[in-house]
């Protein structure tokens, strides 16, 4: 019988199941497969701590989630339109965010007495009627699996572990996606173990011949192509950006990479990448904690390398003082802080964004750094580079800010040549007449590099007070009080080197949203969504905390009111406040989760209709 | 890929390499007290860097924190005075992004075995290419005479007026157990000895740790006047020199046999025991090693002096340098187009 098929402007499907169904891999596949597909794409992997918690837990489920469509595809999408549900917890735990009507995908065998005793269901959802709101495709995934490949010769045990790639040809069928990258994918990832190779191409196109065929499946879905740039494309997460923002940044400055860093959820996988690009001529240590990490750095910038370390909140605590040493020896260091929720262990793998006032002010003394945050997993690339110009060209530490949100989460990423990417400037003394460890240029304020190895600038550097200039150590009052005025201007001239804030919408009025970071996502899906309906809205997106961009305050004097969203109870309005002596309403949210967007939209709503607002 | 680095470090050296101490004494004054037992080590440190044939430019002295701090700004090469016990931390980022420089690393007791005790462990773990003087005064100086973790059980200080309850340290069997390569101990008295070993630890490839005893006159004078004075040490200590028995005493009239595993000090005079059945010193042997540091602190014992082993290990950043060369020489150099290209990618 012919089915019907539907044109969507846009879908969010999430993958759910416990931590060992490889839910993750066909969340992957299926954002790889959109992207190829030519549509714009934003994930987010939501797994737990746990590393394989025990199996059918509500706390044990493992998510993948892909948000895709033609347009405007800014966020991980607030609600689901189809749930993969491997067992009753992943039901359980996804059904408050699935929409009315929304698809139900479950594989029945996750649904026994004990899963549904574990998930605290009394009776079985799929066959009580308790989902009667909803689209349900209850299917037996290993019978139909096991029916469907009877002539094929694989040991059962194999086929065992092929239910995730069965309820990916599904959901191809059920959004009409291709299967090539896949089979490719399949084929590259498990070469040489051809059983396994011809078991999970055989699956995969088993679930898309079920839903093909079974009367079960009456609708399909199709969604246009993105009016994308021309390009080549692949699938981005943050951390990756920065990995290889890190490589090219070296690449750019002509200088060698050292990464010194201990592995912290959710940072590690830029340690991880950055190990295995030896024949990039990368450098690295997996030092013995987060001190020996940045200390490492620190002493590799002596030496003349691109020099960075990689951490979390817990990391970065630990880091202060060897930051402060870096503030004080005048040395280009990149520091990255993928947050994530606090105080303390907090919630490790949760995304929050209550570092940045650590980062502005953590450290002893009066140690001024800038601070860079990136907005979203392709970002991260770009930032790095600017954390790695602003570190060479100013000979400072530079911190730039991602979160667990889009260090994890993944994008499409327009790869761009490397040869039209900006050579970035490094600045060694090598005129021995006029060679002094601290003299400045006039214009940046910057020390020159003197390199060990370079006959005649011997010279001893050091976390104790230096004399402007000479760099002898100093206790001179009055010298101290000059350095540490330097060591601010130095960075406060930063804000003549960096973009100017770009309003969208009005450019002057009555509101004014200012996000940063990884909020970036779902501040501009609101305000598209305002503007559309009408609303006089201004949203500034900031990428520079410290120094902010020049014109900033200006802008902030053009609004009767700015509000700030942020995962935190207020650090940007503080500095906001602070800084420009404008009040600032915040919308704060800190439950280790991104702002949905439609939360952000009707809390802008309720202001513009001057509704006091619920924060 | 040839970067910035390579091009500045082309230059050749200009003029001679060879030195004299002079060379390597900066214009500043020595800010350490009188007498104080750094001092003693500074000398020798100067006198050695002439020796090394290494041009000056390629030698760098990392510190940390503590009287031990100030040393670099005393050598003119390179130096870097850093922050509480990362001296290690620092000096090794150091040393793995430039193999080709000479890295010495001025450390203390509270420093080293303190503060920075988990560098500590690490580095000899590593086995980098660094040479390690430990400064044991077992006090902590700078900060005014508290006990420090290689102070014994009892010492009276400002933080222990009722004596202190900690058991200290052995600062070498430490430096053996987390796998240090070479492991030696000097002291301040006899600068010629300290020198050598310095020469020695130099020489060395990989980790080199040199725990050197130096009086504190203001807050521990004399600690170890038993091990080092002119008149006592050769009673109280024993110099271990490779392939050859230990003999010690004024007299050279005691010696070390091992009965088991235990080393016992004997009587060469009273016709029990000759020179041929006493242990010969073995810097080879890792299992002697630990014997001989666990004399350290036996009171029937003399203290061991010198190297106490010396093994070969490939240092750390050379593996380093073998890995990326390896990859490069399999796979090619990383091509920067492939790398942003990742697994798999599409044309729009």
């Amino acid at each position: 019988m012919s089915k019907i098929i539907e044109h969507l402007e846009e879908a969010t499907i999430r993958f759910a199941g416990d931590s060992g169904d490889g839910m993750q891999l066909v969340g992957t596949q299926f954002s790889d497969t959109s992207g190829f597909a030519g549509n714009e794409v934003n994930t987010f992997p939501d797994y737990p701590s746990e590393i394989r918690a025990p199996e059918g837990t509500l706390y044990g489920v493992s998510a993948f989630q892909v948000h895709f469509g033609k347009e405007h595809i800014h966020t991980t999408g607030d609600f689901i339109d189809v749930l993969v549900a491997m067992n009753a917890s992943s039901l359980k735990v996804n059904k408050a965010n699935l929409k009315t009507g929304g698809i139900i995908l479950a594989n029945t065998e996750g649904f026994d007495a004990r899963n549904l005793q574990l998930a605290g269901y009394a009776s079985n959802p799929l066959e009580d009627g308790s989902l009667a709101d909803y689209t349900v495709y209850a299917i037996n995934m290993s019978r139909e699996i096991k029916s469907q490949l009877s002539d094929i010769d694989v040991p059962a045990k194999t086929l065992a572990k092929t239910k995730n790639i069965f309820a990916l040809g599904i959901t191809y069928w059920l959004f009409n996606r291709p299967l090539e990258p896949t089979v490719e994918w399949i084929n590259r990832k498990f070469k040489g173990k051809d059983d396994v190779v011809l078991a999970n191409v055989h699956v995969l196109r088993a679930g898309w011949n079920f839903a093909e065929k079974h009367d079960l499946f009456q609708k399909q879905y199709v969604i246009d192509k993105s009016p994308l740039p021309r390009g080549r494309y692949r699938s981005l997460t943050g951390n990756q950006g920065v990995a290889l923002g890190l490589v090219v940044a070296a690449r750019k400055a002509r200088l060698p990479l050292f990464l010194g860093s201990y592995p912290i959820t959710p940072a590690t996988e830029i340690l991880q990448a950055i190990s295995g690009y030896k024949k990039y001529g990368v450098r690295h240590l997996q030092a013995e904690d987060e001190i020996a990490g940045i200390c490492s750095a620190i002493g590799a910038a002596f030496g003349g390398s691109l020099a960075a370390t990689t951490t979390s909140g817990p990391g970065l605590s630990l880091k202060t003082e060897a930051m402060g040493l870096a503030v004080m020896t005048e040395l280009p260091l990149v520091i990255i802080d993928v947050q994530r929720a606090g105080p303390s262990t907090g919630l490790p793998t949760k995304p929050e964004q209550s570092d940045l006032l650590m980062a502005m002010f953590g450290r002893h003394g009066e140690a001024p750094m800038p601070v860079l945050a990136a907005a979203s997993p392709s970002d991260c690339f770009a930032m790095t580079l600017e954390a790695a110009r602003l570190a060479l060209k100013y000979m400072t530490p530079v911190l730039l800010l991602s979160d667990g949100y889009i260090g994890q989460a993944s994008e499409p990423w327009r790869i761009p040549e490397p040869d039209t990417l900006p050579e970035i400037e490094a600045h060694f003394a090598t005129n021995l007449a006029d060679f002094a460890p601290y003299r400045r240029d006039p214009e940046t304020l910057r020390r020159l590099w003197a390199l060990p190895g370079f006959q005649g600038m011997e010279h001893r550097i050091g976390g104790l007070e230096k004399e402007d200039g000479s760099g002898n150590v100093s206790h001179e009052p009055a010298n101290h009080e000059r350095m540490v005025h330097i060591r601010a201007e130095k960075v406060e001239r930063i804000a003549h080197d960096i973009p100017e804030a770009q309003v969208e919408g009005p450019l002057s009025g009555d509101l004014l949203m200012i996000s940063w970071g990884s909020t970036y996502g779902a501040a501009k899906t609101a305000f598209e969504k305002l503007r559309a309906s009408g609303h006089p809205l201004s949203h500034l997106h900031l990428r520079h905390l410290n120094p902010f961009p020049k014109n900033l305050g200006d802008i902030l004097q053009r609004f009767e009111r700015v509000v700030v969203p942020e995962l935190n109870t207020g650090h940007l309005k503080w500095l906001l406040q602070a800084r420009y002596l404008k009040p600032v309403v915040s919308i704060s949210k800190v439950q280790g989760k991104p702002f949905k967007s439609v939360e952000l939209e009707e809390k802008l709503k309720a202001l513009l209709l001057n509704n006091p607002v619920a924060v | 890929m040839k970067t910035q680095i390579d091009e500045l470090l082309e230059r050749p050296h200009e003029g001679s390499l060879v030195y004299s101490a002079k060379d390597f004494k900066p214009n500043v004054d020595v800010r350490w007290c009188a007498g104080c037992g750094a001092i003693s080590v500074l000398s020798p440190s100067q006198r050695l860097m002439p020796e090394l044939g290494v041009p000056k430019e390629k030698i760098v002295y990392v510190s940390g924190i503590g009287c031990s701090g100030r040393f670099p700004y005393y050598m003119d090469t390179y130096g870097f005075h850093s922050i509480h016990g990362r001296a290690l931390a620092i000096a090794s980022g150091l040393k793995i992004a430039r193999p080709d420089l000479s890295v010495w690393v001025v450390t203390g007791d509270g420093d080293n075995m303190s503060i920075g005790g988990n560098h500590f462990i690490h580095t000899c773990r590593r086995n980098v290419d660094l040479n390690i003087m430990m400064f044991n005064n077992e006090v902590y100086s700078l900060t005014k005479g508290q006990y420090s973790p290689t102070s014994h059980r009892g010492q009276i200080t400002k933080s222990s007026p009722l004596g202190v309850l900690d058991d200290p340290f052995n600062p070498v069997a430490l430096a053996l157990g987390a796998g240090a390569t070479f492991v030696a101990r000097g002291h301040d008295k006899d600068r010629a000895q300290l020198q050598s070993l310095l020469k020695r630890a130099s020489e060395h490839r990989g980790v080199s740790f040199i725990e050197i005893y130096t009086n504190c006159r203001i807050f521990n004078d004399g600690a170890f006047d038993l091990y080092t004075n002119a008149d006592t040490r050769d009673n109280h200590t024993v110099f271990l020199e490779h392939g050859k028995p230990l003999i010690f005493g004024k007299e050279k009239n005691r010696g070390i046999i091992l009965d088991g595993y235990t080393p016992r000090a004997v009587n060469l005079e009273d016709g029990d025991y000759s020179v041929n059945d006493l242990l010969i010193h073995n810097e080879k042997d890792s299992t002697l090693a630990f014997i001989l540091a666990n004399m350290t602190y036996s009171e029937d014992l003399p203290r061991p002096m010198g190297v106490l082993q010396a093994i070969h290990r490939e240092p750390y950043e050379a593996r380093v340098t073998a890995q990326i060369e390896h990859e490069i020489e399999t796979k090619g150099e990383g091509d920067l187009e492939k790398l942003l290209m990742g697994e798999s990618s599409w044309v729009v």
